[in-house]
């Protein structure tokens, strides 16, 4: 398990800044005024209930929501700076939807991040890093299985160079066996490629057991933020152990009923 | 069996006419619904808006579209101070695109609305512009419902086209539409086999592209498009091939036997002092003067009554002579048409009863009609009961069939003999009055106008002393005999000709031979 503080000073302003970010849909406010720093390097959980606003709040980061009010930068530059298509190609986002082009083969999915900037991709070391077999390049997204499809998003993600990685309930859809699976390996591709990831979640578990800093939102605020090892002692206040205790109790009745 | 060699003698170069204006109005129909479909498919309100509209237009009949277009040309015509042709190619290539426009726009924007959402995040996501989205992702997807909105729109325009015959261009629908009027079922046949078969052909050529792409097999939808490409040069080709200095008349008709046998008197008298003709056959009677007038067509034969009534709206009853006077004073003093001559015979609306029938219930006039007409039936030509003229015979005698139905002129004469009607709005000029023993009842109050027909020519060919001498001759020298026996050549069941032959004939029996 990794560290809980890789990067003990970072440079002022790497990473991510949210200045005081609102979004409001009509009447409902999905993010309340966040302001908050995500340290270059570090992977950090975003949990809450669904309609808590973390996954819009993730999106402003790729500009797939535009705020309603305040800033998001990226090392200390505004996202707005320049069009939206390049500042998403240089952003991996994978969503619980996964989204592969049914027309194309898993090599073609792969590569068009890059294509569409006018570069080219080594597609065997791509399949490699997500431990996929080479033989399916040529194949079509229908031809997978749930877990090798979402295997394919996150080399899709990856491929362009990205340096960011946004996990939207990425692994929502997937079975319990895969999903710890893909888990582990995204940790293992962090700390890899040095990436800075950030993952939305309603799982707790999976939020502790990945993360190094885990924030938890509930009505578009943040209501905790603490690592892991924090929470597992009680720390971050009530509302993060009220999620905390579910994984702990479900823990406590299998350790019960074993004995 | 020689009649449907003969008949299908003339495919070709009406098969080219039909595939150049099916094939342009389908181009322009999905150049127009691609852009409004992508559109539609980023707001909804576009999408009701051009939905709505396109729906609308599959509502209103083919035939109303397409002659609906005739007086609005006509109209913007006189706006921009002249130059658009009103009749022809122009009208129906704008209806036949209108009548495309429905299934490519609505396949358009049911495919693309039908591509996940998932998918469309991911496009973004990938850092994709709209551009890049639209060709790359929406496109590929949308592909095979879209080829599947412009089959279905094809066969419908190359339907529709058949029907263009009515404001004047050429189409297979000359063949069905002539065939019809005379009994020619050759010509129908013709027509119908030529029209069928190339909407089939255009059908499973698209139907190849679509599976094409469909299953992404690269080389079906190349081999259909080849095909489908190299169909359309073979079909157009007569109409690259053919080329001549000649200056070409258009000669029209309306869409009777008489008229079409007159066109080709006229036609031929042409050819022989030099010109090149063409024929605009089974042009609506609202149509025709609008036609002539507008220099779409330059020469035709229309009645004095028709002319009287329907264009300058008059409702009183003067005698012959004087109606064709102030027709000829009329029609050039308001629009520029000239008038040639009367031909010499007349083509009245007259009723015609069975002759033993007539006989057994003693009627010999309209004023006994009165009494028994509510226990007749009135079978009428096609326009008939909407025509002034029935207002005005009503007017004078006071007539209520028991029913009253329109047929087309063949079949009203067949109604008549089977007995399904008792009394018809016959034609006095028809040959089938006398050779089916008909009795025509007077009109003692006269209350139906003169039908003297006369030679109508375009504003340009008043003073076309060359034209003029080719078609003066027959100013006087038609007689309703010669004229009957021409029309029941072409109309009578048994040993028919075509209206070219009938027109030969009466040319001799006229001494204009």
């Amino acid at each position: 398990m990794p560290a809980t503080s890789p990067t003990p000073s970072p440079a002022p302003g790497a990473g991510i800044t949210f200045d005081r970010v609102t979004r409001r849909f009509g009447p409902t406010i999905a993010v309340d005024s966040v302001s908050l720093t995500i340290d270059r390097g570090s992977f950090v959980a975003l949990v809450g209930a669904s309609g808590s606003g973390k996954s819009t709040l993730l999106k402003t980061i790729n500009r797939l929501v535009d705020p309603s009010e305040g800033r998001v930068m990226i090392d200390g530059v505004d996202v707005t700076d320049g069009p939206a298509p390049a500042l998403r190609r240089r952003i991996g986002y994978v969503f619980q939807g996964i989204g592969l082009f049914p027309h194309m083969t898993v090599a073609q999915n792969i590569a068009i991040g890059t294509r569409i900037a006018g570069g080219s991709v080594d597609i065997g070391a791509a399949l490699d890093q997500v431990d996929l077999p080479r033989d399916v390049a040529d194949r079509l997204p229908d031809q997978l299985s749930g877990g090798q499809r979402q295997r394919v998003g996150i080399a899709r993600a990856l491929a362009p160079g990205a340096k960011i990685l946004l996990l939207d309930e990425a692994f929502g859809a997937l079975d319990p066996v895969t999903r710890d699976a893909l888990g582990t390996e995204i940790r293992r591709l962090h700390d890899r490629l040095g990436l800075t990831t950030l993952l939305v979640t309603h799982d707790m578990a999976e939020a502790l057991l990945l993360a190094d800093r885990v924030l938890v939102m509930s009505r578009g605020r943040i209501v905790a933020d603490a690592a892991p090892a924090d929470l597992a002692r009680g720390g971050g206040g009530d509302e993060a152990q009220a999620l905390v205790s579910v994984p702990r109790a479900q823990a406590d009745r299998l350790r019960a009923l074993a004995q | 069996m020689n009649a449907f060699v003969a008949a299908f003698d003339r495919v070709p170069p009406l098969l080219a006419q039909h595939v150049l204006l099916a094939g342009s109005a389908l181009l322009i129909g999905i150049a127009i619904s691609l852009p409004l479909a992508v559109w539609s498919s980023r707001h909804a309100g576009v999408a009701r808006i051009a939905l709505g509209f396109a729906s609308l237009v599959q509502t209103i009949p083919s035939l109303a579209l397409l002659a609906l277009f005739y007086p609005l040309l006509l109209w913007l015509s006189g706006v921009v101070g002249g130059g658009i042709p009103a009749l022809g190619f122009l009208p129906s290539l704008i209806a036949l695109t209108l009548y495309a426009l429905l299934p490519i726009l609505r396949n358009g924007v049911a495919g693309l609305q039908g591509i996940d959402a998932s998918v469309r995040q991911a496009a973004d996501a990938v850092g994709m512009t709209a551009a890049q989205k639209l060709r790359l992702v929406e496109a590929p997807l949308v592909a095979p419902v879209l080829i599947a909105g412009i089959r279905t729109a094809a066969v419908w325009t190359i339907g529709a086209a058949t029907l263009s015959t009515t404001v004047g261009q050429p189409s297979l629908g000359d063949l069905i539409f002539a065939g019809l009027q005379t009994q020619n079922w050759a010509l129908v046949l013709a027509g119908c086999i030529a029209a069928a078969a190339l909407a089939l052909t255009v059908d499973l050529l698209i139907g190849l592209i679509e599976r094409g792409l469909r299953t992404r097999r690269r080389g079906l939808w190349v081999t259909g498009a080849a095909l489908l490409l190299a169909g359309l040069a073979a079909a157009t080709a007569p109409l690259w091939v053919r080329g001549s200095d000649k200056p070409t008349i258009v000669v029209g008709a309306k869409n009777f036997a008489e008229q079409y046998i007159l066109a080709r008197v006229i036609g031929h008298r042409l050819e022989r002092a030099g010109y090149r003709v063409d024929y605009r056959d089974g042009l609506g009677s609202a149509v025709i003067f609008g036609a002539v007038a507008g220099g779409d067509i330059d020469v035709y034969v229309d009645y004095a009554g028709t002319i009287w009534t329907n264009e300058m709206k008059r409702d009183d009853i003067p005698p012959p002579a004087h109606m064709v006077a102030a027709i000829g004073d009329w029609a050039g003093r308001t629009r520029g048409v000239g008038l040639v001559g009367a031909l010499g015979f007349e083509n009245a609306y007259a009723f015609a009863m069975k002759a033993d029938a007539a006989r057994r219930l003693g009627i010999a006039s309209l004023d006994d009609l009165v009494p028994a007409a509510p226990r007749l039936a009135l079978g009428s030509d096609l326009e008939f009961l909407e025509r002034p003229e029935w207002a005005a015979v009503r007017r004078a005698y006071p007539l209520r069939f028991a029913s009253a139905t329109p047929f087309s002129p063949t079949f009203m004469y067949r109604a008549l003999d089977s007995g399904k009607v008792d009394v018809i709005s016959a034609f006095s000029s028809d040959g089938r009055i006398a050779a089916d023993h008909l009795t025509v009842l007077t009109d003692p109050r006269r209350a139906i106008p003169s039908y003297d027909a006369i030679l109508l020519v375009a504003p340009r060919r008043r003073t076309d002393a060359r034209f003029l001498a080719a078609i003066k001759p027959l100013v006087g020298r038609v007689g309703v005999d010669a004229m009957r026996t021409a029309n029941y050549q072409v109309d009578r069941d048994a040993d028919k000709r075509t209206p070219d032959q009938a027109a030969t004939w009466l040319a001799t029996a006229i001494g204009l031979r």
